[in-house]
């Protein structure tokens, strides 16, 4: 017994010895997995120039990563995949045709000061794409509003701007909306292919709601926020979102348009900024979706998803401590 | 009696848990075939919960298989029995499972294997719980599932808190074990009538057993032993971890829930291992110590796994030579299961009453979890947490040093499972934050 002593030379750890599969990095890569059908759909839609932006985002936001924490001597952790997502969330959030600027600007304020500034990945309370966007919104007002026409040909030179279907519907009204795109029906058709100006990974349902179902399939993203978030939502526009009378407003559309499925799906649902327990998560989706309403039909602007989650992300904590579990065998 | 635990495809269970790879297969189809009887065992005077033995043997005294070496150190302990026959060679201090030094006593096998008066007595069950319940005490008997609680202590509640269940715990729901269930299929008779000892000790009619689904052999093998015994129903349990723990178990199979930092006792309910029930039989019926004891030792990193009556005391290192030595290179060797076990620090430490079995990864199933990576706030562990806790905030706390913080996260209520660690995809050490916060607090 002696001999095997010698020869070996034994791993001391903690239990448990076995681990899942699963790593920060493989959810987050899979994550932005799950947004390329949009990102096509963004890029058959917008041409080049949306390409362009997505990938200058990306590049900015890993590269603003890599140099904070070279800067800082803590070891890089762009593999993580976090800085690559957020750099993607940021470029599908953008206007089609913005200045060369604006992904890096929006990156660098996504990354280093909502992301690094506070800790780095975990430590961030809002949505570090959604700051980035919200910082640009407001610092350059005219060039986030720019919305490019989709035309479903490759070649886009000389892209037409329009309005997006919730700016139509904020200034000129539901007929208004209506009459732009021949019936209802096409409406709600060209809103699910995605065929309508708005920002580059927010347009097309359908591509959002593929990788939206690989999420909840490999368990990355649960239910909770996005059905309490949308639920909300459709119930406010049905019964506030009508000309003059209650019950008389059209749902389908709000869900359809703006950012609301990408932002159901993919934003509000971010871990580090949502809360953890599930019953805290359906407060969390009513809270998106309430203040998403009352800004869409009370507010100055059209679109209200980025605001309501980034307000909610301010409550993320406080319902965290609220709604904690209930111990096994513990009184309710 | 119906199962209250149910859920909806009729197997009982609970909340939460996880689904670790079982790898139950590198050992399930071995027969328990007898280790053989090392040169010397090095058996610790402190192998189960609660009090040290007193030794009460001497340097050089001969001494038999079976004869008590150590006295019952308090009302929470158990006596310890030579598991050889031979020599005491040494009193000292040697290196346990669990890497701490503890007095030990070693003996010098001298081969013979000349039993301490041990006598057959079938006539066992017309005993009364009384001499019944001396009975399990003297034969040192501990729960063998790696808690090492001593039973008689389980058997004596106090009278205020009256029992009417009585569970075996046959889940063995940490993976690669596959001790309890050799032992169900080779010797379910065995078990029943332990059960029945236990069930006349503690003086009530209804007797559970819960196996997970996995095993269902071992299910059809006990509800065969178990037939014509109307108060004794085997349960097939969902396959999930941690099934086997106490609290798990008698939620799934009574639906009661053991409140916060109370015992199973407060929901008037007795849980043993099956490898006890089967101690608590032989204990009875021929008067026999517990000296040797079921142990699987396997892994991808072991020649021939398998599973083996081992004498405690056998050291490891003796076991692994008997299952050929390890193939390619062993890297860890856990006591116990991949879940709950420790890694040892040396093959040269002792098998005891608590050891279910021995575990050699190689390479390939270490998990390098030296760089984890901060908390994401995901959300896995609080959804999959078996007690209802939230783990993610736990090693938060502790992380940063707020120990009083964690209490308010009900800190002490976890029992360490591991399952939070197993689901972390940041690899934390969430566990081992958990102890070092209970370890730097009061509850």
């Amino acid at each position: 017994m002696e001999t095997i002593k010698k020869e070996h030379q034994l791993i001391i750890s903690v239990s448990p010895h076995v681990r899942s599969e699963e790593t920060t990095s493989r959810i987050m890569w899979s994550v932005s997995a799950s947004l390329l059908p949009a990102t096509i759909t963004g890029a058959y839609f917008f041409g080049p120039q949306a390409v362009f932006t997505i990938i200058l985002c990306i590049i900015a936001a890993v590269f603003s990563e890599y140099v904070f924490q070279k800067a800082l001597k803590k070891k890089p952790s762009i593999s993580d995949g976090s800085a690559f997502l957020t750099g993607l969330l940021l470029g599908m959030n953008l206007p089609p045709s913005v200045p060369f600027y604006i992904p890096i600007v929006g990156s660098f304020v996504a990354v280093i000061i909502t992301k690094q500034l506070f800790g780095g990945l975990g430590f961030n309370v809002f949505n570090p794409a959604l700051i980035g966007r919200a910082f640009l919104l407001i610092s350059f007002p005219k060039l986030m509003t720019i919305w490019n026409e989709p035309t479903a040909a490759f070649v886009h030179l000389d892209a037409k701007t329009t309005a997006t279907p919730l700016g139509i519907l904020k200034e000129e009204g539901a007929a208004k909306l209506i009459e732009v795109f021949g019936d209802k029906i096409n409406l709600y058709e060209q809103l699910l292919v995605g065929h309508r100006a708005g920002s580059i990974g927010e347009t097309s349902v359908l591509a959002l709601l593929i990788g939206a179902a690989f999420l909840i399939y490999k368990g990355y993203i649960s239910w909770h926020i996005p059905v309490s978030f949308l639920g909300t939502a459709a119930v406010i526009a049905w019964v506030f979102g009508g000309k003059g009378a209650l019950f008389a407003g059209d749902p389908l559309l709000h869900l359809l348009s703006g950012g609301m499925i990408l932002g159901a799906f993919f934003m509000a649902t971010d871990y580090v900024t949502s809360p953890s327990v599930k019953k805290g998560q359906i407060l969390f989706g009513i809270g998106c979706g309430f203040l998403t309403m009352l800004i869409r039909l009370k507010g100055g602007y059209p679109e209200g998803v980025m605001f309501a989650i980034l307000i909610m992300n301010c409550f993320t904590p406080l319902i965290d401590r609220s709604f904690k579990t209930k111990v096994f065998g513990a009184k309710k | 009696m119906a199962q209250i635990g149910e859920n909806l495809l009729g197997l009982a269970t609970f909340k939460g848990g996880i689904h670790p790879p079982d790898k139950k297969e590198l050992s399930a189809d071995k027969t328990i075939v007898e280790a053989k009887s090392p040169k010397r065992v090095v058996i610790p005077l402190s192998q189960h919960i609660g009090a040290p033995c007193k030794p009460v043997v001497t340097l050089n005294q001969e001494v038999k298989k079976g004869e008590i070496i150590g006295e019952a150190g308090g009302f929470v302990s158990a006596p310890i029995h030579s598991s050889v026959s031979g020599k005491v060679i040494a009193i000292g201090e040697f290196l346990n499972a669990m890497g701490k030094m503890v007095t030990s006593i070693v003996i010098e096998n001298d081969g013979k294997e000349e039993w301490a008066a041990i006598k057959d007595d079938p006539d066992y069950m017309s005993l009364s719980p009384e001499r019944l319940k001396e009975k399990i005490k003297d034969a040192g008997i501990v729960g063998m599932g790696g808690a090492a609680f001593p039973t008689v202590v389980k058997l004596s509640p106090p009278k205020e808190k009256p029992i009417d269940t009585v569970i075996l715990n046959g889940s063995e729901c940490e993976p690669y074990l596959t001790g309890d269930y050799r032992l169900m299929l080779e010797r379910s008779k065995e078990i029943i009538e332990g059960l029945k000892i236990l069930m006349k000790v503690l003086g009530v009619s209804e007797g559970f057993m819960g196996i997970e689904d996995n095993k269902p052999d071992a299910v059809k093998t006990m509800k065969e032993a178990a037939e014509g015994q109307n108060n004794i129903e085997v349960c097939a349990l969902k396959t999930k971890y941690p099934e086997g723990a106490e609290k798990m178990l008698i939620k799934a199979i009574t639906g009661r829930e053991v409140p916060p930092r109370e015992l199973p006792m407060d929901v008037r309910v007795v849980v043993q291992n099956v490898g006890t029930a089967f101690a608590v039989y032989e204990a009875v019926r021929y008067g026999k110590p517990l000296i040797e004891r079921v142990v699987t030792i396997t892994g991808e990193g072991i020649t021939e796994p398998g599973n083996m009556l081992v004498k405690i005391g056998t050291l490891v290192s003796h076991l692994i030579d008997e299952c050929g030595g390890f193939k390619d290179k062993g890297l860890k060797v856990i006591a116990g299961g991949p879940m709950m076990g420790f890694a040892i620090p040396s093959l040269d430490v002792p098998v005891t009453k608590g050891t279910s079995g021995i575990v050699v990864m190689t390479e390939n199933e270490l998990v390098h979890t030296e760089d984890f990576k901060p908390c994401i706030r995901c959300g896995r562990c609080i959804d999959i947490c078996p007690m209802g806790l939230m783990p993610s905030m736990l090693s938060i706390y502790s992380e940063k040093g707020f120990y009083e913080g964690a209490k308010e996260y009900n800190l002490f209520d976890c029992f360490e499972c591991g399952s939070c660690a197993f689901v972390c995809p940041s690899k934390r050490p969430i566990v081992q934050l958990i102890r070092l916060a209970k370890s730097l607090v009061k509850p």
